[in-house]
């Protein structure tokens, strides 16, 4: 029997461009599970995204895809969303195309909560490009760019998403495949903007540049420094320091800007 | 209100700014998005746009900057929609990454910018003609778009409902190239009977591969949402859209020759010029498009009245450059001079176009303020 995900994807296109190991083919499983138990209209589906890793998924998909420039993904999801509102807009994207080239358009995405759902890999570096320090990287990991272990903070996504005014906010690993499939469905059925990161192991570049011995050892301590959210609240920062805190952060109903639009048109339509 | 029933302005005499004669002509031409980002002297496009659009159930979006400006006008062409920008130098400069992917998507869009004085911050509120080979050549990679440079506000008018034609014709980025003299400029603007208003949408659908062209080079357009399920991307793509071409020199060789060619090809179906004395101009013949037009054209007359053979061309449409048109100019003339409000630009383009034909003189202005006829003629007398 065929795998149930392959009539979400481009098959002529197979094999794919992931190293072996990386987290996104987990990701492409539970995006595929999701749409699956959503039973959606697959002909009204966009997705969009930037460029590094994460946004060549789109091009495996067999749906309508715009694969566009980096950290842009949000402002040209803005206009297929607000042009027919009709269409589920879902946007894929990574750490250095949303926190750091993207980061304006993040904030306004979540400020206006728009309905699109965006699936962040946040793998701590720039894979696309050869393992660069990203603005997700934990403090002293080593990058490329930063040989001697990174001296910068790292930015929190969903703390970012939260204060901009996302209706949906959660993180997940790729250890957590369960929760991350309902997040997804969740954030899809969210009438606003979802963010949902997803932490990833990219073994190629980050595994081997902080010395991890292959790829499972990385997904293991991505799995054992994730904490809930529910027992992260009980502990202090000390307690918490280099932990991924996993979980839902915000469920929140609010207006939605393709919706607010409609009923300014409705108010002040001439034409029949 | 003096609305028709499609929400345009009724047919008659109008008395309006350049930029509101710009948003006015996006409204005939079926402009249903506007994604925008604030910016002197532009900014009176956005706010019509924004007041105008729900009139006919059309959305404005005013982005968090000029990037995002022209992604959302990609994303809503790919949408459907036919969709629109308005910007001055800096937000242009912005853009220009994104202009780069409109030509490689090949996606309809309109992009109004009304010059000011650069480079950089430089003079907000004056006009400039610094962007002209910005315009052509701002992007990387090799691409061809369409420019047009209205010089009245009825022009303003006329020339936006023209580059929504143009760029949902040929899949094209299509800039108007106004300026700030011409956009706060009030003048009269005649809206003729609209069933005389040639009015161009794009052909929707999809050959036996998305990026398959017909026989104009021109895909038809497999807009999202109908299930044509096609991927869209900015790397270099085959027929199939699928980004193989990134890594294959020939589909990619392919696939860029066609995007120039796909305007080259037609570039006589798109020139427009308005030319007089041009069967009695061996003394002189000024070139000129934009705001320069209007000196240009008085200093012609004043020239023939003192017997000299002076001719006058404007060029309506600059990118693609009309090479034939002034060749057959060059042909006709001893000299051509070239009034520009920037320190030499589309000059360079007559200079190469006249091959050696004729004398090619440059009236530079810049600093905001427009040519007098003087300036062009004492040009002509010290040339």
């Amino acid at each position: 029997m065929e795998h149930f995900a392959l009539k979400y994807l481009r098959k002529d296109r197979l094999p794919h461009i992931f190293c072996p190991g990386c987290g996104i083919g987990i990701i492409i499983n539970c995006t595929c599970k999701a749409m699956d138990e959503l039973n959606l209209d697959l002909d009204k589906v966009v997705l969009t995204s930037g460029i590094g890793c994460s946004s060549r998924i789109p091009g495996y998909f067999y749906l309508d895809s715009l694969h566009t420039t980096h950290g842009r993904a949000l402002a040209f999801a803005t206009g297929i969303k607000v042009a027919n509102p009709e269409l589920t807009v879902i946007c894929f994207t990574g750490d250095g195309d949303t926190g750091a080239i993207g980061g304006n358009h993040f904030i306004h995405a979540c400020r206006r909560n728009i309905d699109i759902t965006v699936i962040c890999v946040n793998n701590y570096i720039y894979g696309m490009t050869g393992g660069q320090v990203s603005p997700t990287t934990p403090e002293e990991k080593v990058a490329t760019t930063a040989p001697y272990g990174n001296i910068e903070n790292p930015l929190d996504l969903c703390k970012l998403a939260e204060a901009a005014g996302a209706s949906y906010v959660a993180r997940w690993t790729t250890a957590h495949p369960f929760q991350l499939v309902r997040s997804i469905k969740k954030g899809i059925n969210k009438k606003g903007f979802a963010f949902i990161e997803v932490v990833s192991q990219c073994y190629t570049y980050f595994g081997r540049l902080n010395k991890f011995k292959n790829n499972i050892e990385l997904l293991k301590y991505i799995k054992e420094n994730s904490i809930n959210i529910n027992k992260a609240k009980n502990m202090s920062e000390e307690e918490l320091k280099g932990k991924i805190i996993v979980g839902e952060f915000v469920d929140r109903e609010k207006s939605e800007f393709s919706e607010e639009i409609h009923k300014l048109i409705d108010k002040h339509k001439i034409v029949k | 209100m003096n609305f028709d029933d499609k929400g345009r302005l009724k047919p008659g005499k109008y008395f309006m700014q350049g930029n509101i004669a710009i948003a006015e002509g996006a409204i005939v031409a079926g402009c249903k998005f506007y994604g925008g980002y604030p910016i002197t002297p532009s900014s009176e496009v956005a706010e019509r746009m924004a007041l105008r659009l729900p009139h006919i159930g059309g959305k404005f979006v005013q982005m968090e900057d000029e990037i995002g400006a022209l992604a959302s006008v990609i994303g809503a062409s790919w949408a459907g929609l036919k969709s629109m920008t308005a910007t001055s130098g800096p937000g242009f400069s912005l853009m220009q990454e994104n202009i780069g992917y409109a030509v490689m998507t090949e996606t309809p869009c309109v992009i109004v910018n009304v010059q000011r004085g650069g480079p950089s911050t430089g003079q907000p509120t004056l006009a400039s003609q610094g962007d002209m080979m910005q315009a052509k050549w701002g992007s990387h990679g090799d691409y061809q778009i369409i420019a047009l440079s209205p010089s009245s506000v009825q022009e303003c008018f006329e020339y936006t409902i023209k580059a929504f034609n143009y760029a949902e014709k040929y899949r094209v980025p299509v800039m108007v190239m106004s300026d700030e003299v011409v956009g706060h400029m009030r003048e009269k603007v005649i809206i003729s009977d609209y069933d005389n208003i040639e009015i161009i949408n794009r052909k929707v659908g999809m050959n036996e591969l998305p990026f398959k062209p017909d026989d104009d080079l021109i895909p038809k357009m497999p807009i999202f949402g109908k299930g044509y399920r096609v991927h869209v991307t900015g790397l270099s793509h085959n027929e199939k859209g699928y980004p193989d071409a990134a890594s294959d020199p020939v589909e990619h060789a392919k696939l860029v020759k066609r995007l120039n060619e796909k305007i080259l090809r037609h570039k006589k179906e798109i020139w427009d010029y308005t030319a007089e004395y041009l069967d009695d101009c061996s003394d002189v013949v000024i070139v000129s498009y934009g705001s320069p037009s209007r000196a240009g054209e008085i200093a012609v007359k004043e020239l023939r009245e003192q017997d000299i053979a002076a001719g006058y061309i404007k060029l309506n449409v600059v990118w693609p450059f009309p090479d034939e048109i002034i060749y057959e100019v060059a042909k006709k003339t001893e000299k051509i001079i070239v009034p520009e409000m920037n320190l030499g630009q589309i000059v360079r383009e007559v200079e190469r176009a006249s091959k050696g034909l004729c004398k090619v003189k440059l009236v530079p202005k810049i600093g905001g303020e427009l040519h007098t006829p003087e300036e062009i003629i004492m040009a002509y007398k010290n040339f």
